[in-house]
């Protein structure tokens, strides 16, 4: 194997694709090539390594050196400085954001000090595209201990132990989950991966499948051994091409290397994987839609039961789990369940990862273990609110989640502290909103989302979240009337109770959160005509905005 | 999605030949089927529909049903360069509207529109997962971050030059 | 690639592919420090450097880290390199050419023994 001096590490990430990574890693090729140091260093590809803000991002090993924001214009000086001479090139560093001096080492940025990665533990580091680099970091151990002397019971009662819960949303036990399909009759059974993200603000499962996909294949064969599955689907969404990409590769090598297939490590044990394309579609995501839409048909969701573990793709029992809780696999195989149940709280254990966006200083993917106060994630990792502004709430669970007012900045971030909130933690999405955000608009936003992607097929949804809408707009047009509110809630009630699956009941949440937290805001739209956020447009010259 | 070019179809339809007899019997290869139409077609035209139901044997109504359920698929013909904004949370918060605004006079249409040139279609994009340099557009399926108003006019008068050269060189 | 057949033969693999990522591990290895400013390269460095490397791939040595640094002021000695042993004084070399780079591969890096005729100094770490 050739061994290089050093390694420059250029992330591919979606975020940093978006900024033009590609010519930066062609330029630095080309200083590379003019420099003669073809031998020595060697230039990797990696996913996403979760700083998205600061992109496109290089990391220089051995020294672990991360540069930021980095331009094709920049390449040659890092070639010509820091490959050729050693010396770190200052003015590309990152910054801290108070005192605003330079950070030049990966390990020391201020937001990685808090956390712990799981699920992401490979992304950013290792190239997707190279099965060896995952193996090196005992990628497929975890297969290969399963099946070399564990009962698929042994295996389901690891995972029950580690007390992992769906990290897609809903929060139910995944190894319970996977007992039930164990325990449900039929001769074929399904292994199904929803990678179908499609809350919006939320890309951990995005920078997963792009920067770490094996972990995903790896957990997928090992929940087709202990429910008894030989096949599998993964559903990825359509707007995510780049990780249908590194994961069609992946999967090949996975083939080629013989952890897929048959007779895997000659245990006797075979599995197959497939991927399915989304066509876009938020409802999808909601398990009996992803099946249907898997199948090729409309994806409108079905009642449960019956659970797609007893009848799920064509009828099979048939298992699905979220990419991230899938990826949080292969780490309880290798270090027990124990150790996974160590972090977090009593009922919510292990590591989330969150997506910190809105008005933050650091937006980007971080994963900490549950139960940290929201406080340190806002402040003390994300930086705070951008330009010093002040906050005024969290959004979690993006537009079928709700509002975590500032006075409440303290709250565990665990299932149940939250829900106590009347909000949820979802799928992991934080968007930070301040003092000059209009929460009514931003409700508008989301109830439009909602009515966009309501299927159609149950009423409650499909015509009374267009009704919500049309009071929302209405209320910020300066058109609110007095029984607006109580419309509002009555709808919201409804349509929590009656809607047919998981998201047309959680679509008004967001109204009944504003109703909860920010109700004076909401009624000075409609009483005085007035936007206390100034955002709008039509109550902007009314005589109470200069009073 | 790279948008086709609506002039020229030599070849496509005995690709579409091929791509049927790949997947025939497999009634669950609809949507994929679909997908490689929409990516060369750049839509899906009805004639196209009527050969995938007769051939995939599944009722015309069904093929409908499902490319008007899905974002992703369209029924009438794209623009050359078809430009998204994204209308994820993230890209709200950090002004998209704005950006959409700035599209929309620029190039005189409305999202889901496309110019009397067939140049430019304008849409909206569900998040493209790039929200920490929101806000984000994508151009023919290439993303963008950190996009500013004052950059609209700029991107469209580059397309314009790019697409003027484009035609020379054809 | 072939494919793997078993569990023994993940594990003989690992070991292997280890090599492919040892430059992104840091902390307590062992660190050759190759002097690398205008007068070094001038000196020959590069080739001091390309020796070493290939030294190090012939004998599949593992878990040493290779990096670099400017010109130290005397460069009348060049080329140069340190090897930073934890635990162990820091040790110099000056005057260096691909031989002797490649037995201090050899008595150094790997058995431990300094080569004493080509040091120019050593210091605590």
């Amino acid at each position: 194997m050739r061994c290089y001096r050093a390694h420059v590490l250029v992330c591919a990430g979606s975020a940093c694709v978006t900024l033009g990574c590609h010519p930066v890693k062609e330029a630095i090729l080309e200083g590379i090539k003019r420099h003669r140091l073809e031998e020595e260093i060697k230039v990797v590809e990696t996913g996403c390594m979760g700083f998205c803000e600061q992109g496109p991002l290089i990391v220089v090993y051995p020294e672990g050196v991360m540069y930021c924001r980095v331009q094709a214009e920049d390449a040659a000086v890092i070639v010509s400085e820091h490959l050729l001479k050693g010396r770190v090139v200052e003015r590309l560093l990152y910054r801290d954001t108070d005192t605003n001096k330079p950070i030049p080492f990966m390990k020391d940025q201020p937001s990685l000090s808090k956390q712990i990665k799981v699920a992401m533990r490979n992304a950013g580091f290792i190239n997707p595209e190279d099965i060896e680099e995952y193996i090196a970091n005992e990628g497929y151990f975890a297969l290969a201990k399963v099946l070399s002397g564990m009962s698929p019971e042994a295996v389901i009662n690891e995972i029950k132990d580690s007390g992992l819960r769906g990290r897609g949303g809903a929060g139910f036990l995944t190894g319970s989950k996977w007992e039930f399909t164990n325990k449900a009759q039929g001769a074929q059974k399904y292994v199904v991966c929803n990678g179908d993200e499609g809350v919006p603000g939320v890309f951990m499962d995005r920078s997963i499948l792009e920067g770490d996909p094996h972990s995903v294949i790896e957990a997928m064969a090992i929940a087709g051994y202990a429910i008894g599955a030989d096949q599998g689907y993964v559903y990825v969404r359509a707007e995510y091409p780049l990780a249908v990409e590194k994961l069609r590769h992946a999967i090949n090598q996975a083939r080629e290397y013989g952890f897929l297939g048959y007779n895997i490590l000659g245990t006797g044990f075979s599995f197959e994987l497939n991927i399915r394309v989304g066509a876009g579609a938020f409802v999808c995501g909601e398990e009996t839609a992803l099946l249907a839409s898997i199948e090729g048909r409309r994806g409108t969701p079905k009642p449960r039961p019956p659970f797609p573990a007893n009848k799920g793709l064509w009828g099979a029992p048939t298992l699905i789990n979220n990419v991230e809780t899938l990826a949080s696999i292969p780490p309880i195989i290798l270090k027990g369940s124990d150790w996974y149940a160590s972090m977090g709280t009593e009922k919510s254990k292990g590591t989330k990862v969150f997506a910190l966006t809105g008005r933050i200083k650091r937006p980007g993917l971080i994963e900490v273990p549950m139960g940290m106060p929201l406080r340190e994630i806002i402040y003390d990792i994300g930086g705070g609110v951008l330009n010093n502004k002040k906050l005024k709430a969290v959004l979690a669970g993006g537009p079928v989640g709700g509002f975590i007012p500032a006075d409440y900045l303290d709250v565990s971030m665990d299932y149940e502290s939250v829900a106590e909130l009347g909000t949820l933690i979802g799928s992991g999405s934080l968007s930070v909103i301040d003092e000059d955000t209009c929460v009514v608009d931003l409700v508008k936003f989301f109830m439009e989302f909602s009515c966009e992607e309501s299927c159609g097929k149950c009423t409650p949804c499909r015509e009374g979240l267009k009704r919500m809408l049309e009071i929302l707009t209405r209320v910020t047009e300066g058109k609110g009337q007095e029984r607006d509110i109580e419309d509002l809630e009555r709808l919201s009630d409804f349509i929590k109770n009656t809607a047919l699956c998981g998201l047309g009941q959680a679509a008004p949440s967001p109204v009944l959160s504003m109703l909860r937290y920010f109700r004076p805001e909401f009624e000075a739209h409609i009483r005085d005509k007035h936007c206390p956020a100034s955002v709008c447009a039509a109550l902007l010259d009314s005589p109470c905005q200069s009073a | 999605m790279e948008a086709a070019t609506t002039k020229c179809r030599c070849g496509l339809e005995a690709e579409l030949e091929k791509v049927l007899a790949a997947h025939e019997g497999k009634k669950e290869d609809l949507i994929e089927v679909l997908y490689w139409v929409q990516k060369n077609y750049g839509y899906v035209p009805k004639e196209v529909q009527v050969v995938i139901s007769e051939k995939m044997k599944v009722p015309l109504s069904t093929v409908y049903d499902v490319i008007t359920f899905y974002h992703l698929f369209s029924l009438k013909p794209k623009g050359k360069y078809e430009i998204s904004v994204c209308n994820g949370t993230a890209c709200h918060l950090r002004g998209a509207p704005f950006i959409l605004k700035s599209f929309e006079k620029e190039l005189g249409i409305k999202p889901q529109d496309t110019t009397g040139d067939n140049m430019f279609s304008l849409g909206l994009i569900r998040c493209l997962g790039a929200c920490a340099v929101a806000p984000n557009i994508s151009i023919n399926s290439e993303p963008h971050g950190r996009m500013e108003p004052e950059l609209v006019t700029k991107i469209v008068k580059a397309l314009k030059e790019k697409s003027k050269l484009a035609d020379c060189i054809e | 690639m072939k494919k793997i057949k078993s569990v023994n033969e993940l594990v003989k693999f690992k070991e292997i592919v280890l090599e492919k990522i040892k430059e992104r591990q840091y902390g307590g290895k062992t660190t050759i420090v190759v002097r690398m400013g205008t007068c070094g390269i001038a000196a020959g460095a590069r080739d001091v450097m390309m020796a070493m490397i290939d030294e190090m791939d012939k004998r599949n040595i593992s878990g040493v880290i290779i990096t670099q640094a400017g010109c130290a002021g005397i460069c009348d000695h060049e080329p140069m390199l340190e090897v930073i042993k934890p635990g162990n004084p820091q040790v110099i070399y000056g005057d260096l050419d691909e031989e002797k780079v490649r037995r201090i591969v050899v008595d150094h890096v790997i058995n431990g023994q300094v080569v004493e005729d080509w040091v120019l100094g050593q210091k605590a770490s």
